[in-house]
This record gives C-alpha cells, structure tokens and sequence, in this order.
C-alpha cells in the first residue's frame, strides 16, 4: 500500500478501519556511528509537520562502541506506546545490512517495506574464529533472498551513492530520500527537517544524497528489478580444510620459560610446567594459529602439518 | 482526581504545531528551569545524563547547573540549596540514588525549605547498568512522595508541579523516569519560567539539625505528611480515572500506562501519577466499580501489593512480568493470559539470520592496550564500572570482576588481605570512577598497607555515558575553566610511595611498568595516560595498513579487539590475512606494535 495514500484517507475522521492502524510505525535500525538517531528525528519531525503526534524512542548507551543502535518512530492522531510491537513496524529502514536483517521480524509479513543499505559492516565479533579454514560470523542472507520474502523492499548501496557525492557519511541521507519517496509527503517538507537536523556545513551534500537516494527509488519503482541491485563483498572462500591437520611440537631443551608464548596465545592453551618449560595443557583449544612460532625468540615452537599439503595458498 | 469523560481518552492529545519534540530528560530540564530552579546537581549515569546537561543549555544568569563528585555530593548540593530557600534539582541513575541515600535519608527527616525534587531514572532491562532496581522502595523507605510521568509531556509538567508540593507539603519528592521514557522523545507544550524570591535560610536547629532528639521528633511528621500526601491526591490531576469497560479495570503509570492504552483501549484505567503514597480511596472505589482488576507496572509489584494489602483482590505479576523491560508484545500477552484479549493470529516470521553484534572498544582506545598488558601478567583483575568493563569480554578477557561505581580498589584490598592469591592482585579503575569513589578506597590501601596494584585508566573524560567533564578534566559543565586536579599530587597525598604515568600507546612501555608496579611491595599506582577517541574531540592519527605480502595471518593484531581490524579476503597457510578499515583506524599503531613480522605500517610510509 502506498503509504502516503494511506496516511491521508486515515488523517480524514470516522475512516479508520479497525483498532490501531492509524499510527504510522518506522523502525530505523543500523550501527554506532552511521546516523540512526538523526534519521529518526527526521522523520520524527516530518511526522509533526504533517500535524500528527509523534512519539520516537531509541536506546543509546552502548551506541558509540560499534554497539547496535534502534530508534523506533510512530506518528498518528494519538501515539500512546513509544515502541512499535514486534511485527508491526510499517517500514523498517537499515543503514547496514545484518542490521536489517536482526529487525527483520518487526516489520509487517503481509504489507510491510523494507529498505535498507546493502553495504557490510563486519563486526570483531565476526572474525574471531582461528581454526583453518574459519569462515567469517556474517551470517546475514543476500539480498534476493530477502526481498523474497517482504511485501515491498529496496536494497541499495547507499554508501556508493554517498561516496559519489565525495562523503559516505551522509549514507543515512540517501536512505532518507528513498524513505520519502515509499511514505510520500512533498519533498520540500523533507528538505526543510532535513536542513534543520544536519550541521550547517553539511546541509548541501545531505541535500544531495536525499535527491539521490529518491532518484534511486524513483527508477526502482519505473524497473522494480533495479530495486534488487546490489554490491556485495563476496566472502572469501578457501576449499574445505581438515580443522586439525597440524600439530603443536615443542622443543623442550631450547625452551628457557621467558613466558612469552603463554601470554600472547589467544586461545590461552599454554602453561609452564613445574620446571618452567612451556606445555600444551588445552590441546583442544589450539587453533594452529602460530602466533608462539611467530613469537618463541629460541625456536622452541613449531607447528608442523600433519596432512599432505593441499589447500593452503 | 480527574475523571476524563467519553472519548477519545487522549487528554494530553497536543496540538502539534505549538508544541516542540522533547525526549523525557529535555522535559525534565525544562520543567525545572520553569519551576524557576536555582541550582542543580548531578552525577552522569545512564539514563538520567542528559537532564543536567539540558538545564545547563538554560542561561546561566538563571540557574547553576554543575557535575558534582558523585550522586551523594550533588544530592548535598541540593539539600544545601534548599536550605537556602531556592528550588534545587538533583538527577541521578537509579544506582546513583544508593550512593546519594544516606543524605536522601536523613533530608526526609529534615524536610524542604526551598523546593528539592530529586530525579532518578530506573533502567528496566538493564540496557546500560549492573543492575536492575526498582527505586520505588526508597518512596517507601525514606517516605518521600514519588511521582511517575509516562511521557515527555508528563515528566515536565509533573516535575514542575514536583516543586510545588516539595514546597507545600515541605518534603523531598522524588521523580521516576525509566530508561524508555528518558530517550523517547515526544511533543511537549513547554511554559514560561518563574522565579519567585528567595525564602532565605531558615534559622531552626530543631528541625534542621538531625541528632537523635530531633529525629525523634520529626519521625511522626513523615506519619502525617503521608496521610495529608495521600488526602492531596484525592482532588489532585496527579490521578486519573478513565472510564470504559467495567469488565477490566487496570492500574497502570508510567510508561507501561501507554502499553495498556496501546493494547486495551476499551478498558476502564485508573492512571496513577504517584506511585507513593497511593490515594486509598480512589482505589477502592474504582475497584469496585470493575469485574477483574488487574495493575500494570514496570519490575517490582510495588502497587500490587499495596492494592492487595487493601484487602482487594487484583492481579499484576501473574500475568506481567517482574523482571525487564515491559513492551506492548509483553502486556498484550498477559492480558491473553488472563483471558481478557484474544490471541492475535501468529504471525510466521521472516526466515533470516542475526549477526551478534555486541558492543566492542573503539579503535584507538587507550584501555586496550592496559588491558593486553594485564592479560600478559596474567594478573588477577578487579574491574570497575566504565567502558572498560567490555575488557571481561573477548578477546582481552582480563577483568575477573565487576560490582559498583569505586568497588575494585576496596575489593582488590579484600583479596589480597584475604591471603592464597599467588596472581598480581589488580584494580582498574576509570579517572571520574576514581574521583565518585575510588578516592576513599585508595586511602584505606595506604591506611590498611596493602599490596596492590592500581591501574588509573585516566582518558581524561567521564566516557562511558557520553563524554562528561569532571574535577579532573579542568572544565565544569558549562565548559568554564576551573582547576584540574592533578591525580599524581592527589595519589601522592594520600601517601602511595609509587606512582608512574605511561604512555597507552607504548605497549612495551605499558608491559614493563605494570611489571615493575607489581612487583613492588605496597600500593603502587599507574596512571595510564591518553585521552578517550572520542570526547572531548574525536582524535585522528596516521592511519595505519597492512602490506598482505608480508602478512602471516597469525593475528597477533586481534588479540587487541580493535574495531578496525577485520579479516581480509587473503589467506596464509590455511588462516585468514587482516586489513585495516581505513575509516575506522585513528593510528594509536598498538596493533603495528603486537606484529610479529612488522607488516603494519603508517600509510604515510
């Protein structure tokens, strides 16, 4: 349903349907850093320019540290609770990809849009894993397979369309203008929330990226294919790898217990022994990642493959 | 009370051109500012920050508006304020209200001269905190009469009438916010300030003085401000009575009260504004005048015990929950459970996969490398409550505890006095922990003769909750320049023998003195000496890459935790290669400092 029509016929008294459809729900979702929270204040005043109430309601406190940052914004003739109800959200806008995906269930099955930026931010967490072979912890579905399953979705690279504009900062802003063109509202009202949110320096360039990003929508509505364009860092990919072809030997009489290889083992799976020579106590945690080969000054670690050498590069 | 009548039942529907979007701490700052407050104090915390940093955007010629040492000293603040005759504002986060208690306790006793409202903001869920409590019991405990607002529009204007009562009925009042109402911004029709003159410092020992005798005294007033508090609300809009369906009647306040309106509108709802003392009377009445009752509020079931203790019957923690946060999923699902409202339709879900992403350091963060060197000493760590509380995580795994604003100093004396540990006994604390309370504690190391190692995690700002100034950043909240404390004249006062300033971003440096701290005999004390990444300005440095062709992947670098650095799509011998994100990287160069086959270089190189 095209949202602006909808806001419209439900502005208009005694034409609401049912008991709670006639607040607008917004979810805008991202990481630290990428402009969740001016986004929604955004959208938060478009919302009371249009004369409706408007309730919008984020957690910050881990935000700055690369945390998950949410912002929930809801606008009606009457707003009563700040957050949106799990599967209620009319729009869920992502300024990072698995971000979208972690909120995905907010959004309406039957009816709800979807639009978010299709770059990856890889958190730490993602890269953790030492083993050979590892393969990196973003799980997130590429963006066919999400735009299967909701009503309306557009999935673009903002941040390129921003990098064009010279500042892949205002990203957020490209995103804003393809929100525009899905609720509706005339552009200028857009303009002028916008204006008024962003520092005066920047007020151009964000000017830019919104027209950008409703130009975007504007041909992914002409050519709904165009909507599934993406880029996408294709992870790399090493033939399947034995996890444990590799094994730890340690040179007992060149090892003087300097104690450096047991501090600087991620998995922490070395210890002195009684006589101050360094043991494998935790031989199943050992990853093979050879930091205490790369770090013993006498050579008293080796990590020797055990299997014939196929795979490595 | 207020009886609203017919619909719709939305009295606070604001007419949205004249009123301005607010989140619950700006409303909060605004009504104190229109109560015409003098002074205000606090202490940052999560989510009660912003209201202090609000009141100070109000013009100084108004009001003073100051980062005091901790919650207690500003709650002093305050209550000195009050003694004067002005109206005084003190905010704090709800663990911030243990550590303001003890002047909150005997203050209730004493009563207000001028008008003292003091703000605490309780953190269901526990989105940023050690705890989740419900301040409602210190209402009860201290006897100071608690009102609940459950939207920006309410936090103003019940913070403004707060002074007023706190003035009437010569009492603290305590303010609640959560967490949700703290952040969420929502339209709010704002008013003009006034000042009234000030009453002046009342001379009366009698009552301002609190020893026994007068204490005794005054125990019987609190008695009778709670029943004439309670007589209060009977004609007060404080409490709101809204009539619908005599099948269900709910008792709600605060933000939950907006999920019963969101899930139930049909239902009859008596709103409390106050959730100590509760208007008897109105509660009997409006129960009688339903079929089931039922109360709906956040963490303990404060009311709901009350209300039962009534004599009538009602029902609240059977159906909602009594930990976390409530939601309007959370409410809906009681009231399914109650068999009030039908299920709603399952709704199948989208089949996608979540990515964790817990919150991390930041690139640059002076903690990491204090932490990578305590995890190389393989030292036992008492940790403290700040940014660096995220070092108990992977990858720098290396605080070993966590349990209140100042507690490790005092807990790592607990440890070595407790005698067996045979690891390094350290404490690290932040440098505004160390200033709230970490300062008594380090004097009882030097007292008690303790051997102990204090790592002062000095980024030069309060950070955690958003870049805070304190006694040691030489700024006050308005940014006026005042002295800085200098902490090695500070530690050195207090008698520690050892004190060592180091470079965060000198690893080895970092590695051999907390060795040699260690190994002293006593209380030694490095001062690890950077300032945060991000406030008060965001530092940029010599971005650093990594040159692939010599790259080992060994991943010595991730041991740090740094944000910046992420796998790259090269392999070696089976392991994946880094890359630096040239965005994120500062050039703190700690990871170049960790590679073994010195493949991290500036870019400039």
């Amino acid at each position: 349903m095209d949202m602006a029509q909808k806001v419209s016929a439900e502005t208009a008294p005694g034409t609401t349907p049912g008991a709670t459809p006639d607040t607008t729900n917004v979810l805008i979702v991202g990481v630290g850093g990428q402009g969740v929270i001016m986004v929604s204040r955004v959208m938060a005043r478009i919302g009371q320019l249009q004369g409706f109430d408007v309730k919008q309601s984020e957690v910050h406190g881990m935000a700055k540290r690369g945390g998950v940052v949410f912002s929930h914004v809801r606008f009606g003739p009457t707003v009563w609770s700040p957050t949106i109800p799990r599967g209620k959200a009319d729009i869920l806008l992502a300024l990072e990809w698995a971000e979208g995906l972690r909120w995905l269930n907010y959004l309406k099955k039957g009816s709800g849009t979807f639009i978010a930026d299709t770059r990856h931010i890889v958190p730490p967490f993602a890269c953790l894993d030492r083993t050979r072979g590892a393969k990196l912890g973003y799980l997130a579905e590429p963006p066919g397979v999400v735009l299967d399953q909701v009503a309306d979705g557009y999935a673009l690279d903002a941040t390129a369309l921003a990098s064009a504009l010279g500042n892949h900062r205002v990203s957020n802003t490209v995103l804003l203008g393809t929100l525009s063109v899905v609720i509706g509202f005339a552009p200028e009202i857009w303009q002028k929330a916008i204006a008024e949110m962003v520092p005066p320096r920047t007020v151009e360039v964000n000017l830019k990226a919104f027209e950008a990003g409703r130009r975007w929508a504007a041909a992914a509505r002409e050519n709904p294919e165009s909507a599934r364009e993406h880029t996408l860092r294709k992870p790399a990919v090493l033939p399947e790898l034995e996890a444990r072809d590799f094994e730890l030997r340690i040179t007992p009489e060149w090892c003087k217990g300097c104690d450096i290889c047991v501090k600087m083992c991620p998995e922490r799976c070395l210890s002195l022994n009684a006589l101050n020579i360094v043991e494998l106590t935790e031989p199943d945690r050992c990853t093979g990642c050879r930091i205490c080969e790369w770090l013993c000054p006498d050579f008293a670690i080796d990590v020797i493959k055990t299997l014939p050498e196929t795979a490595s590069r | 009370m207020n009886i609203s009548s017919g619909e719709p039942q939305a009295p606070r529907a604001v007419k949205a051109s004249s009123a301005r979007p607010m989140t619950g701490n700006e409303a909060f700052a605004r009504g104190a500012w229109e109560a015409g407050v003098k002074v205000g104090a606090a202490y940052p915390g999560t989510p009660s920050t912003e209201i202090m940093e609000n009141l100070a955007t109000y013009p100084a010629s108004d009001l003073t508006a100051q980062w005091s040492t901790n919650e207690k000293v500003a709650c002093d603040v305050a209550i000195g304020a009050s003694f004067a005759g002005v109206r005084a504002l003190t905010a704090m986060k709800h663990v911030g209200l243990n550590v303001a208690s003890d002047a909150l306790m005997s203050m209730t006793y004493i009563g207000a001269n001028g008008g003292f409202v003091l703000i605490v903001c309780d953190d269901p869920g526990i989105h940023s905190s050690q705890n989740e409590q419900d301040s409602r019991y210190y209402s009860r405990l201290a006897m100071v009469p608690t009102l609940e607002p459950s939207d920006a529009q309410e936090a103003l204007d019940y913070t403004k009438l707060a002074f007023d009562l706190s003035e009437r009925f010569e009492s603290p009042i305590m303010v609640r916010g959560t967490t949700r109402l703290c952040h969420t911004r929502s339209l709010v029709r704002v008013g003009e300030r006034r000042e009234d003159a000030p009453k002046g410092f009342v001379e009366n020992p009698d009552r301002n003085v609190m020893m026994p005798s007068n204490a005794r005294a005054s125990h019987p007033r609190l008695l009778e401000r709670e029943r004439n508090f309670e007589e209060f609300l009977n004609d007060s809009n404080l409490i709101r009575w809204e009539p619908g369906d005599t099948k269900v009647g709910v008792i709600s306040l605060s933000t939950p009260y907006t999920y019963v309106k969101e899930v139930i509108p049909e239902a009859s709802v008596l709103k409390l504004g106050c959730s100590y003392p509760l208007p008897s009377q109105i509660i009997r009445d409006f129960a009688a005048s339903v079929e089931r009752l039922f109360v709906v509020e956040e963490l303990e079931p404060l009311v709901e015990n009350e209300v039962r203790a009534m004599g009538l019957t009602i029902d609240g923690k059977k159906f909602f929950p009594r930990v976390g946060e409530l939601s309007p999923e959370l409410v809906r699902e009681g009231f399914v459970a109650a068999g009030v409202l039908e299920p709603e339709d399952e709704q199948p879900g989208f089949d996608v996969t979540d990515t964790p992403r817990p919150p991390v350091m930041c690139a640059g963060c002076p903690h990491i490398s204090s932490y990578l060197s305590l995890r190389a000493l393989d030292a036992r760590v008492m940790g403290d409550i700040g940014c660096y509380t995220l070092a108990a995580v992977h990858p720098l795994r290396s605080i070993d505890t966590c349990v209140a604003m100042g507690s490790s100093i005092g807990n790592a004396i607990g440890l070595a006095k407790a005698g067996g540990e045979r690891r390094p006994i350290v404490a690290t604390i932040g440098d505004s922990t160390m200033l709230h309370s970490g300062i008594p504690a380090l004097i009882d190391a030097v007292y008690n003769d303790v051997d102990i190692t204090v790592i002062l995690l000095d980024n030069q700002i309060t950070a955690m909750t958003g870049g805070q100034n304190h006694a040691a950043t030489g700024k006050t909240l308005r940014g006026d320049r005042v002295h800085r404390i200098d902490f090695v004249d500070l530690i050195k006062a207090i008698g520690v023998k050892w004190v060592r300033r180091v470079d965060s971003y000198d690893l080895s440096a970092m590695l051999k003195t907390f060795r040699e701290a260690t190994e002293y005999q006593g209380v030694a004390v490095v001062i690890s000496d950077r300032p945060c990444v991000l406030d008060p300005v965001k530092i940029r440095g010599e971005r650093m890459e990594v040159d692939a062709a010599s790259c080992v992947a060994c991943q010595a670098c991730m041991n740090l935790g740094c944000p910046a650095i992420m796998w790259s799509d090269e392999w070696y011998d089976g392991h994946h290669k880094v890359r630096i994100d040239p965005d994120g990287c500062i050039g703190c160069s700690l990871c170049a400092q960790v590679c073994p086959t010195n493949s991290i270089l500036a870019i400039s190189n």
